[in-house]
């Protein structure tokens, strides 16, 4: 990587675990490099050579196809080498441990080791045994940090900024590490955040994470900048959680009614897969106010970003 | 021969052991050089002597998972904590739920372990908490309580019958407490769990199945004890059981006293346990409720895991830490720094284990067995994987310095441990 030594360091960690990690002053920073990046992807040629030789693995435990694309195309843009592993052929399925798995890969001698695991925590403790850089791609319930940096991107991009903007998360909050990750990301940066939710899906606690709490959508969504909707996760619910997708539709899906709740032209949010009649409505997810689709792109830009600002990191220890 | 250690602290104040054919002849303060003649003396250097600690809840590998712990190492373990009898759990592969059973725990444990040890036996086949053991047969053969290790009887009509079967032998019953369907989480459940993304276990769990298991011991008139409680709402009730005159007793492991959820920190897996460590004041109370006497006994609850089931995401981590090499440091920490006193910690740690399970150690009174430890409360020491004695390595101090030590152990008479 021989272009690295003229990049100053930006961010003071190794990896990339969590947006808690990150400091007021090293996300701006994080979301300016991501904004540069938003340009270079948007010309015709796109390759930007800054990692040549690095290579990055792409070890995803679960189904992805955003993430696990959005972070090929990035290392590919920036001149790396990319391996996406598949999980369900490798000796996970024989009974090796993820650490072990991730310890064989390091052996490799990977720059990279981006990170999905089903199991919070999962990313931190590898980034105890590796070398290399581990970006956490989402690890169970705890947090999913360049899908924050992508929101906060997408969001400051029409605003102008975070500061001071209104921000309501609504739906299955209790499941999602998308919404940890963007109220610690969001409140660090000034943002108001509410959550909205049936009390079923509230984590326990979440009044102190600097967010207000509201259960119904009328009260969540009043005077709203943005609305962040989450995908009802139906395959983490091994409970009850809600009665019927039905009667979940009717008190918190997303419909164009719901979203005159919010101000004129507020953003609305989504970060995939969608279950469209369930927590949002088709109309709402392909309407004007749907910057979904933008969310995506960001989503390559912000990851861009992040592949960079280590990768600095691993040339100022060399 | 007689052997007299002089010149040691005694929970009662300066003095003396006299011991002969494994069991104390005099203790206290007359016990100096001018009045044991004949006898080999011991200078104690005014080091504290104390009953050796009878841990009500061990957990190991024999039979069945011996790469875990062995009842031989487990004995070193405690001999090194100042542990001198061990209550084994019936947890094993195969389950202590025969007769049989006890008695392979009990002779193997006499050709192996250095220090003394009973076992527990099932209170359901298998463990499987849908038929009662032959708990009078098991009696017999030396069980010296019934208990369903770390599972939880959940029928009620079940537990009910076996209390009542089990009174007509004089049997205890011994429960975990907790409600499984309320219990499914990793870690505790409150705010540290939502921040760091894990399932929760709700305190409610525990107090639920507890003020459950107190009826049906006002029903059958049962010889009950709580195996451990993790939180304030638990010792409350506990409070009140004994306040209205229930003969029931509760237990409390080291680790719920010392140690709070937030030490969990990056996913600590040697911080896993069940019960869960619970908040700070959960903590406070437990404390407090050990120093009214409303909790009566403090375990070990050593549960030795492999790194192969402790080298894994938190979630998926086994439950359980050891904890026998360091239970009198443990248990010093609480006279350190929460001032609970020395003699209401020898009870917690000696007298009520023996009072509870009807064994005749526990006290250092003429006629009794001669089991005690000598400890330097002062001495600091670093814990190492391998400053450790228990086989498996999962220790939640792992890498603190910790105040108190244990110098010497002995068992019968007899020097099972010596720091020297």
């Amino acid at each position: 990587m021989p272009n690295a030594q003229k990049r100053p360091p930006l961010l003071k960690a190794q990896h990339l675990l969590a947006v808690s990690d990150l400091s007021v002053s090293e996300i701006p920073l994080l979301l300016d490099l991501a904004d540069s990046y938003v340009e270079v992807n948007r010309n015709a040629e796109k390759r930007h050579m800054i990692l040549p030789g690095a290579t990055q693995v792409n070890l995803f435990f679960e189904n992805s196809t955003r993430t696990q694309s959005s972070f090929e195309i990035a290392g590919k843009r920036l001149g790396a080498d990319v391996m996406n592993m598949a999980v369900s052929t490798s000796s996970i399925s024989k009974g090796e441990t993820v650490l072990d798995t991730a310890m064989t890969i390091n052996a490799m001698q990977p720059n990279f080791l981006v990170v999905r695991h089903q199991s919070s925590g999962t990313a931190e403790l590898l980034s105890q045994k590796v070398s290399c850089a581990v970006i956490n791609a989402g690890d169970g319930q705890h947090e999913h940090p360049t899908q924050a940096l992508l929101d906060a991107l997408t969001i400051r991009r029409h605003y102008g900024q975070l500061e001071g903007l209104e921000v309501a998360i609504c739906g299955d909050v209790f499941h999602s590490r998308v919404a940890r990750s963007n109220i610690h990301l969001l409140t660090k940066m000034g943002a108001h955040v509410r959550v909205v939710a049936p009390s079923t899906l509230l984590p326990s606690g979440i009044g102190n994470f600097g967010v207000e709490v509201h259960r119904n959508m009328k009260d969540g969504l009043a005077g709203a900048d943005v609305v962040m909707m989450l995908r009802l996760q139906l395959e983490r619910m091994s409970g009850t959680f809600v009665p019927s997708q039905r009667e979940y539709y009717h008190f918190y899906g997303l419909t164009e009614e719901k979203l005159k709740y919010g101000r004129p032209g507020a953003l609305v949010m989504h970060p995939g897969p969608m279950n469209r009649g369930v927590e949002i409505d088709s109309s709402v997810a392909d309407g004007a106010q749907s910057v979904i689709r933008e969310q995506v792109e960001m989503g390559v830009a912000v990851r861009m970003a992040v592949l960079d600002a280590l990768s600095r990191n691993q040339r100022s220890q060399a | 021969m007689k052997r007299a250690y002089l010149n040691a602290k005694l929970a009662g104040g300066n003095g003396g052991l006299l011991i002969e054919n494994g069991l104390v002849v005099a203790a206290g303060a007359d016990v100096t050089k001018d009045n044991v003649p004949g006898a080999q003396m011991v200078d104690c250097g005014g080091k504290l002597l104390l009953p050796g600690l009878i841990d009500m809840r061990v957990f190991t590998g024999e039979p069945g998972t011996e790469y875990r712990e062995t009842l031989a190492t487990a004995s070193d373990a405690a001999a090194a904590g100042g542990v001198t009898t061990m209550i084994v759990m019936p947890n094993t592969d195969p389950v202590i739920d025969d007769a049989a059973m006890v008695d392979f725990i009990l002779r193997r444990a006499r050709d192996t372990a250095k220090v003394r040890v009973a076992p527990m036996c099932a209170i359901t086949k298998g463990l499987k908490g849908e038929a009662m053991t032959e708990l009078g047969l098991m009696k017999a053969a030396g069980a010296v309580a019934a208990t369903d290790g770390i599972k939880s009887v959940t029928n009620a009509a079940l537990l009910r019958r076996t209390m009542t079967y089990a009174k007509d032998h004089g049997m205890l019953i011994v429960q975990h407490v907790e409600e499984p369907g309320l219990a499914s989480g990793v870690m505790n459940a409150g705010e540290a769990a939502s921040r760091l993304g894990l399932a929760g276990s709700h305190a409610m769990a525990e107090v639920m199945m507890l003020e459950r298991d107190l009826r049906l011991v006002e029903m059958t008139g049962a010889s009950y004890h709580v195996a451990q409680i993790s939180c304030a709402e638990s010792a409350e009730v506990m409070r009140r059981a004994k306040a209205k005159g229930l003969a029931v007793s509760c237990g409390v492991s080291i680790n719920h006293l010392v140690l709070n959820e937030n030490d969990i920190g990056a996913y600590r897996t040697f911080f896993k346990l069940s019960p869960p460590l619970r908040c700070e004041n959960d903590r406070r109370a437990l404390v407090e409720a050990l120093r009214e006497g409303v909790i009566d006994v403090v375990v070990s609850g050593h549960d030795p895991q492999s790194d192969d089931t402790k080298r894994l995401p938190f979630a998926e981590a086994a439950f359980g830490a050891i904890g026998l090499d360091t239970l009198m440091a443990g248990l010093l920490s609480l006279y350190h720094n929460e001032n609970i006193s020395l003699s209401r910690i020898i009870e917690a740690g000696c007298e009520a284990p023996a009072r509870v399970l009807g064994l005749p150690q526990g006290k250092l009174v003429p006629g009794a067995p001669a089991d005690f430890c000598l400890v330097d409360p002062q001495a600091s020491w670093k814990v190492q994987p391998e400053s450790l004695f228990s086989r498996s390595k999962n220790s939640p101090f792992e890498h603190r310095t910790i105040e108190g030590r244990v110098m010497e152990t002995v068992v019968a008479g007899q020097t099972v441990y010596s720091a020297a």
